[in-house]
């Protein structure tokens, strides 16, 4: 063999190319990953971040940010190179957007400014100075408000301007008035709630009778006047406790605080509109991560405020749990089922191929065409005699014959069934055949040995596909905009008025919460950070659902361990 | 009856527990792979099946206790009988059939369950529950197979964290737990080291006492080691049935006189 040729395979060895190129792709593959996940983590998690908030002074004669002109406070939400559309000024230019807050104030909470708009320092970069004292109030409505306290006014008449103590008596008074609301929302919320359902309830009786006795006869009817009764009665409960609840609200209102903002003027701010309260260029970093950690907890085990954009998630993420729970404990049985008699029983032959065919393609089946599906059969057909069965009282309000949490699940049990009886079906396949023959060489039937060994010993292989079926199941969407999400719902599916778990209730989800966030949101500078926190979130649950069945699986192969797996 | 001249020899001076017998036949689908089987099988003694690969011997064990029946498409002709009750008898389900007969497989095949519930799955699934009965039985199979002294501290552990011997020795107290009547092994030996090998050996010395055991094996001198009686099978075909010595030194086919001697097969 002549030497050069020799050097030249023996620095590029026959297939190393491939080799290369294999490399690459999951290269690329991790890469996507990776960026994917780094942009969602940063976008997402910035929005709990206490930022900085700095002075903007802006150059004379400008008319950016808010007010047209007028220095402002905010926090840099984005820096961005601004193409300029003059030919005549071709070039980049830097670009900000601050998010100033004060809705009600400025009529939007984030301005873009020029960067050549701000008054510059020696270096001729932008001059920012963090604003000293300056205070960051988390509101119910108007989103949040930045600016300095003056005074705080309390309704016992007392008015507190000494900054120490009134940076003392703000977080006191926010604490009073959260507890306080915290009480009313109890009465309102559960008494209130329960007199109304009794009485809703009275009101279905009297119906029913009258309907029974006739109208004239029925106003004289000894049970009638019992019920009448008892209504007058829940009436002076309600009556009572409507009043309590009024003039906690009413204490609410009258606590104020004043505050001016960097614009110059004053505003009066009740504190029943004031959730939480922080001075951001005061904090130090331990108080920073703090904060960070409280805000993400908020996110989390808060109801969404303002059509979404403000507050928390939790209607929705407990939403999505509960649908995929439900989903995963209708399409386990039925898949699995399925598979076996498929694999175990069923002669092999033309029609199972053609089955298992089916099966297959239905896994490629759009899912919005589940959703029509889950619409025209369990909605309407299905809930449509439910209700007439057993909810004639209530029609023509639909209890069960419109979209609700169960339904909502056995659509997406439907959608993932085949992913779950092909896993399940290659799973049985993979049992030894040797076990089998031991358990019938046994005496077992061929149901105890599916029963006794079979099935155990496929159970890893099965939840795998359940793992599928659960990640594919959390993060649909289009299937559920027609079977019974909704974008805000006032009650859990799950709560602790009886039956406890309602099934024809509607939810929430997160993978609709992030559509409705990104295209049906009032203020979309607003709602970006929030799209991304939610779909962080969004990604966890899915993760966490995985996680925890990954540990059963990985638990049951451990039981089953052998060398024949 | 029979129409193999070297059984006959072989047949008068024992009473018959399992006769293959009416020429059986067998087919899986359209390829017959037994041919005009006659075959008598004593009681409490070992009777092993010998012959090249292909020559039928495992399926014909495997249509004793009717595991031939998982496959499709099989069919038969002629008839086999445990003490005098026809196998096929539409009366006699299946499943108490393989209750009165024992298997040992050639791969062993504990469940991926504790060593006490492998043994005492036979009597789960017929509903025998009671605790003392069951550990009894564990005991028992146990000390049959002679496993009891290295496991008795450990019966609640995987069965698969046991070694290759002991995990065929446990499939033999498996199949003894139910107290059958017979023994089919196909092959036990194939996948154990000779040591293990040595200790299945013995055991099935010790359970000729009290099961009729039939043993498939490929290995000649395990055959001659461990049977009382021999039959030579080859494409399908019984060629000789005798007392394992006289297969072994005087053979009267010429076919197992290479056979044992190592020439083919």
């Amino acid at each position: 063999m002549p030497k050069s040729q020799h050097s030249f395979t023996s620095i590029r060895p026959k297939g190393e190319a491939l080799v290369w190129f294999t490399g690459m792709g999951l290269s690329v593959g991790i890469l996507l990953i990776i960026g994917l996940l780094g942009i969602i983590l940063k976008n997402g998690l910035s929005m709990f971040w206490p930022d900085t908030i700095y002075e903007v002074q802006l150059v004379e004669g400008s008319t950016a940010g808010p007010r047209n002109g007028q220095n402002f406070a905010g926090a840099i939400a984005l820096e961005r190179h601004k193409r300029l559309q003059e030919a005549t000024n071709a070039g980049l230019t830097s670009e900000f957007q601050f998010f100033a807050g004060n809705k009600d104030a400025y009529g939007q909470m984030y301005h873009y400014v020029d960067a050549d708009q701000i008054v510059t320092d020696a270096t001729g970069e932008p001059l920012f100075t963090p604003a000293s004292g300056i205070l960051q109030l988390e509101r119910i409505e108007f989103g949040d408000a930045l600016g300095f306290p003056l005074e705080i006014q309390l309704a016992d008449g007392t008015t507190i301007t000494e900054p120490e103590a009134l940076k003392a008596a703000l977080f006191k008074t926010i604490e009073e008035s959260n507890e306080r609301l915290e009480t009313y929302t109890k009465i309102e919320k559960k008494q209130i709630g329960r007199i109304n359902s009794k009485m809703e309830s009275i009101r279905l009786e009297q119906r029913a009778l009258r309907e029974e006795l006739g109208e004239a006869a029925a106003e004289t009817s000894p049970q009638i006047q019992e019920l009448n009764e008892q209504q007058a009665a829940l009436q002076a409960q309600y009556t009572e406790l409507a009043a309590e609840a009024r003039e906690l609200r009413e204490r609410r209102h009258q606590d104020s605080l004043l505050l001016r903002l960097a614009t110059g003027e004053e505003r009066r701010i009740s504190f029943e509109n004031i959730t939480q309260a922080h001075f951001p260029n005061e904090m130090s970093l331990p108080g920073k991560v703090g904060f960070f950690l409280k805000q993400i907890w908020r996110f989390m085990s808060e109801a969404p405020r303002e059509a979404n954009t403000e507050g928390g998630i939790f209607p929705a993420i407990f939403g999505t749990f509960v649908m995929t729970l439900l989903m995963s404990l209708a399409v386990m049985p039925f898949g699995v089922v399925a598979a076996i008699y498929l694999r175990e029983y069923a002669t092999q032959g033309v029609i199972v191929r053609a089955v298992r065919i089916s099966v297959n393609n239905l896994a490629g089946v759009p899912s919005i065409v589940y959703g029509v599906f889950g619409l025209g059969f369990f909605v309407y057909v299905l809930g449509g005699s439910i209700d007439e069965l057993f909810f004639s009282h209530k029609l023509p309000t639909a209890t069960f014959g419109t979209g609700g949490v169960l339904w909502a699940s056995l659509t997406l049990a439907l959608m993932t069934v085949p992913v779950v009886i092909v896993a399940t079906e290659e799973a049985l396949s993979a049992v030894p055949r040797g076990m089998r023959e031991a358990a019938l060489a046994c005496g077992a039937s061929k149901w105890q040995a599916i029963q006794r060994i079979v099935l155990p010993a496929s159970a890893p292989g099965i939840l795998t596909g359940l793992i599928l079926a659960m990640a594919r199941g959390a993060g649909e969407v289009a299937p559920l905009m027609l079977v019974g999400v909704v974008k805000l719902a006032p009650s859990l599916p799950l709560d602790g008025e009886f039956p406890f778990v309602h099934l024809d209730r509607k939810f929430m989800h997160l993978g609709f919460h992030i559509y409705d966030l990104a295209f049906q949101s009032p203020d979309s500078d607003a709602a970006k950070p929030m799209v991304f926190a939610t779909t962080l979130l969004l990604i966890v649950l899915v993760i966490v659902l995985n996680l925890s069945a990954i540990t059963i699986r990985n638990h049951l192969r451990k039981k089953y361990k052998g060398d024949t797996f | 009856m029979s129409q193999t001249p070297e059984t006959t020899n072989a047949r008068a001076d024992f009473e018959p527990f399992i006769q293959i017998k009416d020429n059986y036949n067998f087919w899986y689908g359209s390829t017959q792979v037994l041919f005009d089987m006659n075959l008598d099988i004593p009681e409490k003694q070992v009777t092993a099946f010998i012959g090249p690969s292909g020559c039928g011997k495992s399926t014909l064990l495997r249509s004793i206790n009717r595991m031939n029946d998982l496959i499709e498409g099989i069919h038969h002709t002629g008839d086999i009988t445990i003490a005098d009750q026809s196998i096929y008898d539409p009366s006699l389900e299946v499943i108490s059939l393989r209750k009165r007969i024992g298997m040992v497989f050639q791969k062993y095949n504990p469940f991926p369950k504790s060593i006490y519930e492998n043994i005492v799955f036979s009597l789960r699934i017929a509903g025998r529950n009671k605790k003392s009965e069951l550990d009894e039985v564990v005991e028992r199979s146990l000390r049959g197979a002679a496993l009891w002294d290295e496991v008795k501290d450990r019966l609640h552990e995987s069965a698969l964290s046991m070694s290759g011997g002991q995990m065929q020795r446990l499939c033999i107290a498996r199949a003894i737990a139910n107290n059958p009547e017979v023994i089919l092994m196909d092959e036990p030996c194939s996948a154990l080291d000779p040591i293990a090998t040595g200790k299945v050996e013995e055991l099935i010395h010790e359970l000729k006492k009290d099961y009729t055991i039939v043993i498939v094996t490929h290995n000649m001198q395990q055959a001659a080691r461990v049977s009382d009686r021999t039959a030579f099978f080859y494409l399908g075909k019984l060629i000789e049935y005798d007392v394992t010595d006289n297969i072994f030194m005087k053979p009267s086919n010429e076919q197992t006189e290479a056979y044992v001697s190592g020439r083919f097969g």
